[in-house]
């Protein structure tokens, strides 16, 4: 590889698309599987890929574990688990070991099942959550070459995959036997129901304006920068962001997140479905939740951040990879940032917020998307104009709705706190 | 392909008749949905991934948690139902029904000529969806819609209580 001068990478920006670096997980790929005949070639092509996913999302999984247990511990003024060595050499280093520690710990806790509970579902549950929840990470596109699986309804296939999940959830509470869990599992139900809603009308956007469910086809249509400075990517129009931002709410309720940790509060509300669940079921349930966040984050990276796309022509020389790889970490770093910063929502705020606030603003950026794609053709001084109008269809109902709401309720008057 | 049609089929229907042998309503509800995974399974063997994905969404996401509330806000104990009919005239008008569903579907079903083609499958877009939905079949969608929303209303008519209903229990 010659490191050409930077200036003339924009001025030819597909040469880099076919960069060593960048064709550098296929090379390695054709490496293995070079030497087997034809059709098993791309059977071992398949479970090469699966396997790379799961190692490499698994290992992501821990240690989003760690570094968020750490940060939170350092917003708290605490140091958060430092003391965990490696084995045999007796190292600290500040507790990157932790997370295999706590791997093992769940591993030989003991399972214990209520005798009352239904056996098979109690077992089913979270085996049926995990599965789905990594059969989403299939269409996500990583790289300019790395799709797992390309579906010409490859959104889709995303939001059913996940869709699936709230089955589980119901599955854990009622086999539980518990009526505790039974409750909370109805209540984390209400709860997904209401942000799935959101969720799903945040993205309908991308589709209207991409004009495609495939997941490849609408990161292509993000390529490209406007005057070489800003990417067009759909978060920086006016109807992209406002879906970026319902979109992310969404997924932070859809993975059971602060500040809609209601189903595993488990402090208050005894861990909600999971008070029956101990040991490796336990872990596998958060390796779920986390895997969740992890591939809502990259969804949200491919419909609205422009996917694998360099946000410069002139850093175009680093890999498509590594730009999805630092724009999936800097989201997983705002949940963290987020779970720290903000309380627990009630359960009536909860809803009322999904239904009267997010699913009308969702509705209206459609149409604000509709507005958007229909005034494609707009030019000069009218391109001003359609950039103010699709503006103001997003922040005045935001304004207007959010005082609706919040009348009577906000803001809050602390009668006997000293202000 | 003729064996994983015969697969999936097998599995779909196997499924439904268990749930409809099981006394365990939950159990037989999440068959149900396992039955449903069949049918999405069938379309993607037909090659609509669209319709298949969005069966899951609606069905599987959706509907299944529309069944699970109803059952479990229903029954009042967890216990096994009894298997009897209620009466000798709704078991009747029971048997009625059914035999009348099946007639209709099974004189659609062998009445439809079904003529094999050889050429090969189109490939459909979301636009092509999007604009046959909204352009040609504008009408049926919007009736459809029409009767869920009257199917909504009828739910909470059905469900909320009268006020005044309320207040003569109490006294």
């Amino acid at each position: 590889m010659s490191l050409a001068p930077l200036l003339s990478v924009a001025a030819s920006a597909s040469e880099w698309s076919d960069s060593f670096l960048e064709r550098l997980p296929l090379v390695a790929r054709d490496l293995v599987t070079s030497w087997l005949p034809e059709p098993w070639r791309w059977l071992v092509n398949s479970l090469l890929a699966i396997a790379v996913i799961l190692s490499v999302f698994g290992l992501l999984f821990a240690y989003v574990t760690l570094a968020e247990r750490k940060i939170l511990g350092r917003i708290q003024n605490r140091p958060g688990p430092n003391r965990t060595p490696i084995p045999f050499i007796n190292l600290r280093f500040f507790g990157l070991a932790q997370p295999f520690a706590d791997g093992v710990k769940a591993l030989t806790k003991e399972d214990v099942v209520p005798r009352g509970a239904d056996h098979l579902l109690h077992f089913l549950a979270p085996v049926v959550l995990l599965a789905f929840s990594i059969l989403t990470f299939a269409v996500i596109p990583y790289g300019r070459h790395l799709v797992p699986v390309e579906l010409n309804a490859g959104v889709l296939y995303f939001f059913a995959a996940g869709a699936a999940t709230e089955l589980a959830v119901f599955m854990a509470g009622w086999a539980s036997r518990n009526k505790y869990s039974l409750l909370a599992a109805m209540r984390a139900l209400a709860q997904l129901i209401s942000y799935e809603l959101p969720l799903l009308l945040a993205w309908v956007p991308v589709v209207l304006v991409a004009g495609a469910l495939s997941t490849t086809e609408i990161v292509a249509a993000q390529a490209g920068w406007k005057f070489n400075l800003i990417p067009h990517w759909h978060v920086f129009t006016p109807w992209g962001a406002a879906g970026f931002v319902i979109f992310m709410i969404a997924a932070l309720a859809e993975s059971n997140r602060s500040p809609f940790d209601l189903p595993e509060a488990e402090s208050e509300l005894i861990a909600g479905h999971l008070t029956e669940y101990s040991g490796f079921k336990y872990a596998l349930f958060f390796m779920a939740e986390y895997f969740g966040m992890i591939a809502l984050s990259g969804m949200a990276i491919t419909l609205f951040l422009g996917g694998w796309h360099s946000p410069s022509p002139y850093l175009e020389f680093i890999p498509s990879y590594v730009w999805f790889g630092g724009k999936l970490v800097v989201l997983l770093l705002g949940f963290i940032w987020i779970r720290a910063t903000f309380p627990r929502l009630r359960m009536d705020q909860l809803t009322r917020f999904a239904w009267k606030f997010l699913v009308p603003l969702a509705l209206i950026n459609l149409a604000n998307a509709a507005f958007w794609s229909l005034s494609f053709h707009w030019s000069g001084p009218l391109q001003i104009l359609r950039w103010l109008i699709s503006t103001l269809v997003v922040v005045g109902p935001f304004v207007l709705m959010g005082r609706k709401l919040s009348a009577g309720v906000a803001p809050r008057v602390y009668r006997y706190a000293a202000t | 392909m003729i064996a994983a049609l015969v697969i999936i089929a097998v599995i779909t229907l196997a499924t439904a008749a268990v749930a409809l042998a099981l006394r365990n309503l939950i159990h037989s509800v999440l068959l149900l949905v396992a039955s449903w995974f069949g049918i999405a399974a069938f379309y993607l063997w037909a090659g609509a991934e669209f319709v298949a994905f969005a069966q899951v969404l609606v069905y599987v996401g959706a509907v299944s948690m529309v069944v699970l509330f109803a059952v479990l806000l229903t029954r009042r104990s967890r216990v096994e139902t009894v298997v009897s009919p209620d009466s000798l005239s709704r078991a009747v008008s029971a048997v009625i029904t059914g035999v009348a569903v099946f007639g209709v579907l099974a004189t659609a079903i062998f009445g439809t000529r079904l003529t094999p083609s050889t050429a090969a499958a189109p490939t459909v877009t979301v636009r092509d969806i999007g604009t046959q939905l909204m352009g040609t079949h504008a009408a049926a969608l919007l009736i459809i819609g029409l009767l869920l929303t009257v199917a909504l209303l009828g739910a909470v008519v059905l469900a909320a209580q009268d006020p005044d209903e309320t207040n003569k229990d109490a006294s």
